[in-house]
């Protein structure tokens, strides 16, 4: 098992025709995605990548029962393709873009809840690398090659930063169930905590790797419920210890603007938590070994 | 991106707000000429700046007569202001407001921000404005009336009333300040505001509500929809390396350490930049150069951080996803040789193509020093500022 998704899972693509999501899904399908088609306004009835072509998002899951989507599809548009997403009824909706503005994400977050918590559509991202189970399937932009599948789920803010674990993680000998990333604007769609839970009740996860950064309170939430409701370690880490306050660190939401959003502040709580920190970035492929031993 | 009060004072009129009269002046003539032109007694000559605080910095002047808005002018133009929020260099007055003094019987804090856990807008109000609201969150945070707006359907009546009343306002002041409120939320949507601050909001022997000073700030992704808002920028008000970052399409942080970063990913920049201090360096500043960057937009890099004096080393740290080793290998070869830098340069290469990036650098015998790992190029780098100082 992983989580989201696997070989199996049937995914389209939105925006498919634009050059960056053309580069994507052609890697994508060589990884084994079970990638089965594309959404771009006005251009349904093309095949493209050898996937076809669909106008839009319900006439590409009635043809396809695709469960998954993602989406590379520019800002000013984004916001509505996930909102497409989510009223055709796809699962997961991984979105890749980075700057969408805050108020279309505002917006995005109300429309979701007009659909039940139990059918509601679980969005990953905005302004993420994206998910991966190594071996099996990818939606993303991540280099599949540092991944090696194994008992470690990863769930980061940052993209790079997933990888610089997953890599630490291979050098080790040591392998990824699925590495999700949530990405780094002030608004996003699942948290942390959502990807513990799956992680948590996944059979071959044993442990989980958080990654996250200063700005919001989200890693504060995921490590409380770590505390309350997880039997699996929890291993973190928080970029930005030296990030001066009131400064936007490249991503949107890297910004410390409240009480508790400061990195050395989050990794205290965490600690308080239980949860196993990573000192130095440099440190996941030690620090990693220890909590799988026990 | 942040705006001047002049520039957020005129916006909140455009949405119902009261202001007291006011003129923007860039000489001393101008400015006795604004005042000659609002009338009455008293007025106020404002720096404008993008930072608060500006009482205390001096850039707020309180002038009784024509001559002292004169001398006022002629002091503050072209002084650099330091305020806690401008750091040491200061921020320089290039423009002056000046404004019709009003006596305030009672000062309320009024202010719009994005709460992130809720994801939606919160109105903040307390009855005691006129200071930071850091500061009276830290003397009195029972003080303080927060409010959370239901984004379908915006800011309502009955809301804004609850916080006209909490705020201890006069029942014959709540429809005016309701209506206000409605305004500034209006702009908070409409405008794609991030932060609009009104502090003071203030009260009237006469029965009126004026904004005394007005703070916002707009989200950067979304300035393509408001031409408008683009233009009250001001570059005279941004650091000069970040001005240049930004129209050269990288995410730089002006730091004041010695240890040039060329990074990709926001994350990575971070955490590297947690590595230089834990091995004892201090990072010149933060940079990530985003995704699929070519050789050109390396060399841009490093123009802008070898720009910066302070710096004794630079750092290439990358781990390609969507980058490309290569084309990062082909921008450091090409900077080096072009740039001929005085300093040490450290380069740490992983992910897509690294082979390849690898074997470009040694092929092109440019003095670089490697690192295959992330703690190897922390300590390399801040290893490389100690050998060029001593």
């Amino acid at each position: 098992m992983s989580i989201i998704l696997d070989e199996t899972t049937p995914v389209l693509v939105q925006g498919v025709t634009g050059r960056i999501a053309t580069f994507h899904t052609t890697e994508m399908l060589e990884y084994g995605t079970n990638v089965v088609g594309g959404v771009t306004p006005g251009r349904g009835g093309d095949t493209h990548c050898g996937v076809p072509v669909f106008d839009t998002m319900k006439q590409a899951v009635a043809a396809t029962e695709a469960t998954a989507s993602v989406v590379f599809v520019p800002p000013p548009f984004a916001a509505d393709a996930i909102m497409e997403a989510a009223d055709a009824g796809v699962e997961y909706c991984v979105c890749i873009t980075e700057g969408i503005p805050v108020q279309d994400m505002i917006k995005v977050k109300r429309y979701q809840r007009r659909y039940q918590h139990a059918s509601r559509m679980c969005l990953i991202g905005p302004n993420c690398a994206g998910v991966i189970s190594p071996g099996r399937a990818m939606m993303g932009i991540m280099p599949p090659h540092i991944y090696e599948w194994g008992p470690v789920g990863i769930v980061s803010r940052s993209g790079t930063l997933g990888y610089e674990a997953a890599s630490q993680l291979k050098a080790v000998g040591i392998g990824v169930s699925t590495s999700v990333g949530i990405g780094g604007d002030p608004i996003n769609g699942s948290s942390f905590l959502d990807h513990l839970k799956r992680f948590e009740a996944d059979g071959e996860t044993e442990a989980i790797v958080m990654i996250g950064e200063i700005g919001g309170l989200q890693e504060a939430q995921a490590a409380q419920y770590a505390r309350d409701h997880m039997h699996k370690p929890v291993v973190g880490y928080i970029a930005g210890l030296t990030a001066p306050k009131g400064r936007t660190m490249g991503h949107a939401g890297a910004i410390v603007s409240t009480v508790g959003e400061s990195a050395a502040e989050k990794v205290k709580l965490m600690q308080e938590c239980g949860v196993k920190i990573v000192k130095l970035p440099s440190d996941f492929g030690t620090t990693v070994p220890k909590v799988l031993r026990r | 991106m942040e705006i001047h009060e002049y520039q957020a004072k005129a916006i909140l009129a455009d949405y119902g707000v009261s202001i007291p009269d006011g003129g923007l002046a860039y000489s001393p003539e101008q400015a006795t000429y604004r005042a000659s032109e609002i009338g009455g007694e008293r007025w106020v000559v404002k720096a404008q700046i993008h930072s608060g605080a500006r009482g205390q910095a001096g850039g707020i002047k309180l002038c009784n007569n024509e001559r002292e808005v004169w001398e006022a002018a002629d002091e503050l133009l072209g002084k650099r202001l330091v305020t806690h929020q401008t750091g040491e260099r200061g921020k320089g007055v290039y423009r002056l407001y000046v404004e019709a003094a009003v006596a305030a019987e009672r000062e309320i804090y009024l202010g719009f921000v994005l709460d992130r856990s809720a994801e939606r807008v919160m109105v903040v109000a307390s009855a005691s404005g006129g200071m930071a609201i850091e500061e009276i969150a830290a003397r009195d945070p029972d003080a303080i009336v927060r409010v959370n707006v239901e984004p379908a359907v915006g800011l309502q009546a009955f809301e804004a009333r609850e916080i006209a009343f909490a705020v201890g306002l006069d029942a014959s002041l709540v429809p005016q300040a309701a209506q206000m409120m409605t305004g500034c939320y209006r702009i908070f949507g409409e405008l794609d505001a991030t932060m609009l601050e009104i502090n003071p909001l203030a009260v009237t022997g006469d029965g009126r509500l004026l904004a005394l000073d007005a703070k916002m700030t707009f989200d950067d992704n979304a300035l393509f929809r408001h031409q408008d808002v683009s233009e009250l920028r001001d570059k005279s008000q941004e650091d000069p390396r970040e001005r240049t970052a930004v129209d050269r399409g990288l995410s730089y942080v002006g730091l004041d350490g010695n240890i040039g970063c060329i990074i990709n990913g926001a994350g990575l920049a971070m955490a590297t930049m947690d590595m230089i201090k834990h091995a004892g360096g201090e990072p010149a500043n933060f940079l990530d150069i985003g995704g699929g960057a070519s050789p050109e937009r390396v060399l841009k890099a490093f123009r802008l951080v070898l720009s910066d004096e302070n710096v004794e080393a630079v750092l290439v740290n990358i781990f390609a996803g969507i980058n490309r080793c290569d084309w990062v290998a082909e921008g450091v070869v090409q900077a080096l040789q072009q740039l001929d830098p005085s300093v040490p340069v450290v380069v740490r290469l992983s992910g897509t193509n690294v082979e390849e990036g690898r074997r470009i650098l040694a092929e092109a015998e440019v003095p670089v020093i490697t690192a295959d790992s992330l703690a190897e190029a922390g300590t390399r780098a801040v290893a490389a500022t100690e050998r060029s100082a001593a």
